[in-house]
């Protein structure tokens, strides 16, 4: 039996077993529809046309985890941005972890997806905004049908979320292969900030197949910061499906940093549904071995005077393969539109390969869109320089990919963040520097 | 007197109607509606083919039975019906001539309505040209003085007659039949086209030159090129296209291969303008072309293109960079308006060492038309040290057209060194107001606006070629090129 009908098999059992209003069932059933209609993507898609799913999909996933798994905090503290205080929803195995996690319902919800599918006081929350932004492709479809758990924010109108909120996956491994489908909402209402760092981290050798959707709403004037830590291992694969509704003057962006696992995929999608509205996205990619990283961003430019930068920088060894997919939509309406896009990459392999596909379509005549990509390597006369200046080839060719990385880097507003990202970075080129100058 | 807004503009194009609409009445010879086995035998015999051409055809017709008409391509269209459409048609005025007097006099009037007259290209201009109504050519001429180098250049019939050997080591070997579903339709049933050769070391000392008409009613139009620069080698070669207005929709898939052998270069230009359909989008000719250069070692492949007709273009001249050192360019304009639509662009496939290409693309899109550019810039991992440069601009006149980007890039040599820009905007309203103070009213200043935007690709024509593009731009854009 292969994963598919697996799934669609046992989507009965598990709406059985799941006790939930209506609404959510009525779209989790025609989630489950659509996703049997469609299937897992294939590579004949033009979405798909870099990134094949068959290898991965040949696992044979454990739709659902058995059983608990408990975790100390000592064996799992180096996952976390532990040097600041931030609210904590863990998740291992997909289950909710109580003793590792920090939520509050003070003034703001950090809580759970399942306790907000089932507590009928955020019944029209769920109602409102449950499967509004997500679309109706195979992957998010069939998360949709699947959702049970994850992480639910809510941020009332005129409030700051008082510090970071850190949303981690553990798997461990218990069964030979997981299947992981997390599902998180954020509503960050008017005037409201939030700051959300998500990594899903794998604690074994066991495959482990996470099939993520987000669901984001900026309202009016809202400001919501998104960091994504992909550094996985090699068994480890990604599907991050996230969904980002805005609307005027609010101001939303993710940074991805993505640094390993088998197969990643983050498809990153925006729709600007009110005028001035601003939207970042940003990238930084550094892999080798095998590893495979597909970015796939849509930004949908619907109302006039919005603005998007996209900036992604990838450096590829080994025989890593990187694609960037990136595609602005410009409607007829959308007028004083400013998108910008770029994608840089560096290749210092011989195996290695990048595929870049940047597209713009754009239907107003009254728009500033540009996109550029390039590929390119390291600066001979610079590295040159450095070891004139005594500085070890490795640590001179590290100086520069960092350089290379750092306007992605400048733009991450949380000081801990940043200076993890950059021990990551470190670790990943093989050099013992801290980069926080 | 009012301003001249780019509103008045718009409306001025959307009126404007096609000028070269008009009809020949030659009285032609023509096959039958559909396609089968049959025909394609006819079409064969009729041109006198030897066996293995005749061949050749059944196998192309035979994979493209199997095929299936493309829909990737950001156009929409109905389809055309292969079975409605007649296959060979050819002017009743053979034999050929050896003066021009003796030519059809109401073809020669069809020429000079386009303003290529003969007489006047060949005293004047000193070009050679090809001339190719409805598939047969009809006049070949300057062919003793391109004879005394060596140089071959007639039609692709009487190639495959005179020069077999010659025809059939290359057809095909850049586009083989079986390369997509309108090179394989193409590749069975094409009525004629042009051959060139260029021998080792020889200058070609003129622009070759072939004009192409569509001319007699539900013709298709299945023109062969093929353009062979032997080593150290150069020739310059013009390709142009005019076609008569029609309500129902015409087909054009035409293939042209170009090799470059060691140390030749090669510089195609295009400039094509069929019928677009009228202001309702009606009509037109479907143009889906195969264009394929070959670069062997220290090659040079250039294609320069002005697209401004066709109702739906479908075009990706593309260079296959295959020896060490070779080049390959690719400069395009591509206008459209009323409800054209264009989906073109180019390939440039990086095999050998040092290779290098570059992309200049302009689009304009007016009226309810769409635009895109398509392209492929691939560096396998052999090619060390290749090096791409691609720029895409796009222009909006008016919010009811769209301007699409869709660049691929795939990079698999870590020496690669590629760069990607493209640009979206309209004209601004600062430009005008600048030329407006300086005494340019509105009309002109969109005119120079326009052709600096386009500058760029029209520098690359060469110059008897140049004002032909610029008279085609200003029927797609009337009152905006200058």
């Amino acid at each position: 039996m292969d994963l598919k009908d697996k799934l669609v098999s046992s989507f009965l059992a598990f709406e059985n077993k799941v006790d939930v209003d209506s609404y959510v069932h009525d779209v989790r059933t025609d989630a489950i529809k659509v996703f049997e209609e469609k299937g897992f993507p294939s590579k004949k898609e033009e979405a798909w046309k870099y990134t094949s799913l068959n290898k991965i999909l040949k696992e044979d996933y454990s739709v659902f985890p058995k059983q608990e798994n408990a975790l100390e905090y000592k064996d799992v503290k180096k996952y976390f941005i532990h040097d600041i205080d931030t609210y904590k929803i863990i998740f291992i195995d997909g289950k909710y972890s109580s003793h590792l996690s920090e939520t509050t319902h003070d003034g703001i919800d950090v809580c759970l997806m399942s306790a907000a599918l089932t507590k009928p006081k955020y019944r029209l929350i769920i109602e409102n905004y449950f499967n509004k932004a997500a679309t109706k492709e195979s992957l998010a479809s069939l998360n949709t049908a699947f959702s049970s758990e994850g992480a639910y924010i809510h941020i009332p109108k005129n409030k700051i979320a008082d510090k970071p909120i850190q949303i981690l996956h553990f798997s461990t491994g218990n069964e030979s292969a997981t299947l992981l489908q997390p599902r998180n909402l954020i509503v960050a209402e008017e005037n409201s900030h939030v700051q959300i760092i998500e990594r899903h981290q794998n604690l074994t050798d066991n495959p482990v197949l996470t099939n993520s959707v987000t669901e984001i709403f900026a309202k009016k004037r809202a400001i919501v910061d998104y960091y994504k830590i992909q550094n996985d291992t090699a068994k480890a694969s990604l599907i991050d499906n996230t969904f980002i509704k805005q609307q005027r003057e609010s101001v939303a962006s993710v940074h991805t940093f993505a640094f390993g696992g088998k197969l990643t995929r983050n498809n990153l999608n925006f729709y600007q549904e009110g005028e001035r509205i601003d939207s970042i996205l940003k990238g930084v990619t550094i892999l080798g071995d095998k590893e495979h990283v597909d970015h796939n961003t849509l930004v949908h430019h619907i109302e006039p005077n919005c603005e998007s930068h996209q900036d992604y920088k990838g450096v590829f060894g080994d025989n890593a393969t990187g694609v960037f997919n990136g595609k602005i939509i410009v409607e007829k309406e959308a007028q004083k539109t400013n998108a910008f896009q770029s994608n840089n990459n560096i290749l210092i392999s011989d195996k290695a390969s990048i595929n870049t596909k940047p597209q713009l379509e754009i239907f107003a005549d009254d728009v500033k869109c540009s996109h550029g990509c390039t590929i390119g390597q390291l600066d001979e006369s610079a590295l040159f320089y450095m070891q004139s200046r005594g500085i070890p080839k490795k640590e001179a060719k590290a100086l520069l990919m960092y350089a290379f990385c750092n306007n992605v880097l400048s733009s991450v507003k949380i000081p801990e963040v940043k200076y993890r990202i950059n021990k990551i970075i470190a670790n990943k080129l093989g050099v013992d520097i801290g980069f926080n100058l | 007197m009012s301003k001249y807004t780019e509103d008045d503009l718009r409306e001025e194009l959307k009126t404007k109607e096609y000028e070269y609409g008009f009809y020949t009445d030659i009285e032609s010879e023509t096959f039958p509606n559909g396609l089968n086995e049959d025909i394609v035998r006819a079409i064969s015999k009729k041109k006198e083919e030897p066996e293995w051409m005749t061949e050749w055809r059944l196998e192309a017709f035979r994979v493209w039975q199997d095929m299936e008409e493309p829909e990737w391509a950001n156009v929409r269209y109905e389809k055309p019906d292969f079975q409605g459409i007649s296959y060979y048609s050819a002017p009743n005025s053979k034999p050929k001539y050896d003066s021009l007097d003796e030519v059809d006099p109401e073809l020669l009037a069809t020429f000079e309505k386009l303003g290529i007259s003969l007489d006047e290209q060949k005293k004047l201009a000193g070009v050679a040209m090809d001339v190719v109504v409805d598939s047969v050519s009809v006049a070949t001429t300057f062919k003793k003085t391109l004879a005394e180098q060596g140089i071959i250049f007639m039609s692709i019939s009487e190639a495959i007659q005179e020069h077999p050997e010659l025809v059939k080591k290359y057809i095909g070997t850049v586009v083989p039949q079986k390369d997509n579903f309108y090179a394989a339709l193409n590749s069975a049933v094409f009525s004629d086209g042009s051959f060139c050769y260029i021998p080792k070391g020889v200058k070609c000392p003129m622009e070759l030159s072939t004009y192409f008409r569509i001319n007699q009613a539900g013709t298709g139009q299945f023109e062969r090129t093929l353009v062979i620069a032997d080593e150290g080698s150069y020739v310059s070669y013009l390709e142009g296209c005019t076609a008569p207005s029609r309500d129902e929709n015409q087909l054009h898939a035409a293939v042209v291969e170009l090799i470059a052998l060691d140390d030749a270069e090669i510089k195609y230009s295009t400039v094509q303008n069929w019928f677009p359909g009228n202001a309702e989008g009606k009509g037109g000719v479907f143009n889906f072309v195969t264009k394929r250069g070959l670069c062997e070692k220290n090659a040079k492949i250039s294609w320069t293109q002005v697209e401004t007709g066709s109702a739906v273009t479908w075009k990706y001249p593309s260079c296959v960079l295959k020896g060490d050192h070779s080049v390959g360019e690719f400069y395009s304009i591509a206008v459209t308006n009323n409800y054209q639509q264009a989906d073109t662009g180019t390939k440039m496939i990086h095999l050998g060492k040092n290779t290098k290409s570059t992309i200049i693309s302009k689009g304009i899109s007016a009226g309810k038309s769409q635009n895109s550019y398509r392209g492929l810039v691939q560096i396998s991992s052999r090619a060390e040290n290749a090096r791409n440069f691609s720029q895409c601009d796009s222009l909006l006149m008016g919010n009811e057209c769209g301007a699409h980007t869709f660049p691929y890039i795939e990079a698999k040599n870590k020496s690669a060194k590629i760069e990607h820009e493209a640009t979206t905007s309209k004209i601004g309203e600062d430009q005008i107001f600048y030329c407006n103070q300086r005494g340019i009213d509105t009309e002109k200043a969109i005119a120079l606006i326009v052709n600096g935007f386009s500058k760029e690709v029209l520098n690359k024509l060469p110059m008897e070629f140049a004002v032909e593009a610029q008279k085609l731009l200003e029927i797609s854009l009337e009152g905006s090129v200058g």
